[in-house]
């Protein structure tokens, strides 16, 4: 294997959907179209895309709250997507998740203790008594949370704090891969810039490898490695974060690109057509983005482009007519 | 005489039985006809409250306290609801957030158009039938004709918010206050959004209130800034200096925390702390507990709005990649 610590072989969620009564065909929506990354230790592979694109279905499928309907996820060399619950429950330490909304993940009838010991307890049967309650003061410390906080429930706490406790349980069990989904978009401006600095304090001093989902491009600029645009549940391009910006090969980068409010100005000046994404249940049979695309002829609806790496800045990119 | 003037305006809430709450705490503007204004500021600090409070649509318990709100001359807030209509709607137009609330869900977007129509002009039925085809043609909306038809769930977001500001537009208004109008959208889905804004404030000759916490939006649609903090606006002034050049130590954390304004990986510059509840204000200035130019004076009392456009005793004056301010 390649030294990935994160790896998709084909990997795809269908969801099926209720279907006519009267009808025998059987909707099905595609979230996720034969996905395959490598992510590396220590990095911070960001995934971007706009909503419906697939990117919060990945982050769930590696971490394994969703089951994939085919291709692989190995973590560390190890095959993970079929493991049962038993085999798995060593390997969830490694692995966790910081959600969206910290309103909505912290369990509003639990204090922050009990937050954070819950993993601990669950996933590191070897730690006890005494043990637990330092390992949740240390990653508090870590996290920037106070140390009177513990005996708090979520609701005295704001956004930004929030966020640091769910931060804060994500790792309290010392993982090594961390799925952060959109954890910055629900907070505040000035809140923000405090979240994504502990992201990387936290990443320097633990090594972390973090799967970094967001719609902000702005952000990944900022804070990527790596980073793979996804549009209708496919990769498009994949690329070193400077090489993406300096260079966007895929015309759907570029629409991204262009869409981004500048503090110079200017991105609203041009004149725009109106675009759709296509409906997901009837997925069209070329490539996803060709109804959006000004270089799409003939052979974009008639066949789906693969990835293909490019020579010249060894960008991954799936388009018939970029080059 | 300015199209809108606004001075002094507060909003109060009850507290108890005998105490009050502001939320907005003493708030002045004036915009020019065609003029653009963008209202920045975090959740809380009485952006939407202010937008609310121009149209006298602040919510029970909810009252203005104090203030007026000149529009063409005339105080809005003396009105009486039926003269308020007139111009609610009508010559003041509102785009809200997430359109999936501001449209009726059982009835066409047809249906909706013409009763807006017909509830501020006399018009017959088919005459409003043709001029809301034609405003949402002008709103890019494709097959306008047959979206007539169309219920609000058939349509996607972004159509949706095209066919709310359709709606804005009917009337011909002369003012549109619009309230994070694409937060609830994808990135590609508000820069056509704002595009559009934009270029119809610019071609119809129509003022802009912008309410948004999105700095680069701002920079983008807005001729002129106001910053709000904790119920106060900080600063004020043309979008171009106040980005370029802020005076007040909130709007420069404020940008200097944005990661366009950061080398890539390093450390952003961050603002310590939270704003503080309407609830819970120190006293003072506001934002002193958070600010590293703060003194014995700024703690004793509220700086008011200065010439320079900032409520600060000691303003920065400096262009934002000087290296560390004076």
């Amino acid at each position: 294997m390649s030294g990935a610590i994160v790896e998709t072989r084909g990997l795809e969620v269908r969801f099926p959907l209720p279907s006519h009564f009267l009808s025998r065909e059987k909707p099905v929506l595609h979230a996720l179209n034969t996905v395959d990354l490598d992510i590396r230790p220590g990095e911070s592979f960001c995934v971007v895309g706009e909503s419906g694109c697939g990117k919060t279905t990945l982050g769930r499928t590696i971490i394994g709250l969703q089951s994939p309907s085919g291709g692989e996820v190995h973590f560390r060399g190890q095959r993970i997507d079929q493991m049962d619950e038993a085999t798995r429950k060593p390997i969830r330490r490694d692995m966790q998740m910081v959600f969206q909304n910290p309103y909505a993940s912290l369990n509003p009838r639990r204090n922050v203790y009990d937050t954070l010991a819950e993993p601990i307890t669950h996933l590191m049967p070897e730690v006890t008594g005494a043990a637990i309650r330092d390992q949740v003061e240390a990653v508090l410390a870590a996290t920037g949370c106070d140390p009177s906080w513990q005996r708090r429930l979520p609701h005295e706490f704001s956004g930004g704090q929030r966020q640091r406790i769910a931060i804060a349980r994500a790792l309290v069990t010392n993982p090594a891969f961390v799925v952060a989904d959109e954890p910055i978009s629900a907070l505040d401006v000035s809140i923000q810039a405090q979240i994504l600095n502990l992201l990387t304090d936290l990443q320097a001093e633990r090594g972390l490898t973090y799967l970094f989902i967001t719609h902000d491009l702005s952000v990944v600029e900022h804070f990527g490695t790596r980073v793979a645009v996804m549009y209708l549940g496919q990769v498009m391009e994949l690329a070193e974060t400077a090489t993406l910006f300096s260079t966007p090969k895929h015309p759907y980068t570029q629409l991204l690109l262009d869409a981004i409010p500048r503090l110079q100005g200017g991105s609203f000046d041009k004149p725009r057509t109106p675009g759709e994404l296509p409906d997901p249940v009837n997925l069209p049979k070329g490539c996803p983005f060709a109804a959006r695309c000004p270089l799409a002829d003939g052979k974009c609806t008639a066949e789906r482009p693969k990835l293909r790496k490019l020579a010249s800045t060894g960008t991954d990119v799936a388009c018939h007519h970029t080059g | 005489m300015a199209m809108l003037e606004i001075d002094d305006l507060h909003v109060a809430f009850p507290r108890g039985k005998h105490d009050e709450i502001e939320a907005l705490r003493g708030v002045s503007l004036t915009l020019e006809k065609g003029e653009r204004l963008g209202v920045v500021g975090e959740s809380g600090a009485g952006k939407s409250m202010l937008a609310f409070a121009i149209l006298n649509l602040v919510a029970e318990p909810g009252r203005v306290s104090a203030g007026t709100v000149r529009f063409e001359g005339r105080n809005l807030l003396d009105l009486s609801e039926r003269e308020i209509r007139g111009i609610r709607g009508n010559r003041i137009s509102m785009i809200f957030q997430d359109p999936m609330v501001t449209l009726n869900p059982v009835l066409t977007i047809g249906t909706q158009m013409i009763e807006t129509l017909r509830a501020h002009r006399r018009i017959s039925r088919a005459e409003a039938h043709r001029l809301s085809v034609e405003k949402l043609k002008l709103v890019a909306i494709p097959s306008a004709e047959t979206r007539m038809d169309a219920y609000p769930h058939e349509l996607s977001g972004g159509l949706r918010q095209r066919v709310v500001i359709a709606i804005a537009l009917l009337t011909d208004p002369e003012l549109i206050i619009a309230d994070e109008p694409t937060t609830a959208l994808d990135v590609t889905i508000q820069a056509e959004i704002m595009a559009l804004i934009l270029a119809l404030c610019r071609d119809q000759d129509v003022a802009l209130i912008l309410i948004t916490h999105d700095l680069g939006v701002v920079a983008e649609v807005t001729e002129k800034l106001m910053i709000m903090y904790a119920g106060k606006c900080v600063e004020a002034g043309p979008t171009r200096d106040i980005i370029d050049a802020p005076n007040h130590p909130y709007t420069y954390g404020l940008l200097k925390a944005l990661p366009q304004n950061a080398e890539p990986g390093a450390r952003l510059y961050q603002i310590p702390g939270s704003m503080p509840p309407i609830t819970n204000l120190p006293q003072g200035c506001p934002y002193h507990p958070r600010c590293e130019r703060a003194t014995e004076e700024c703690r004793a009392a509220m700086p008011e709005i200065k010439d320079h456009g900032t409520a600060c005793y000691h303003p920065l004056r400096a262009p934002l990649d000087a290296e560390e301010p004076a």
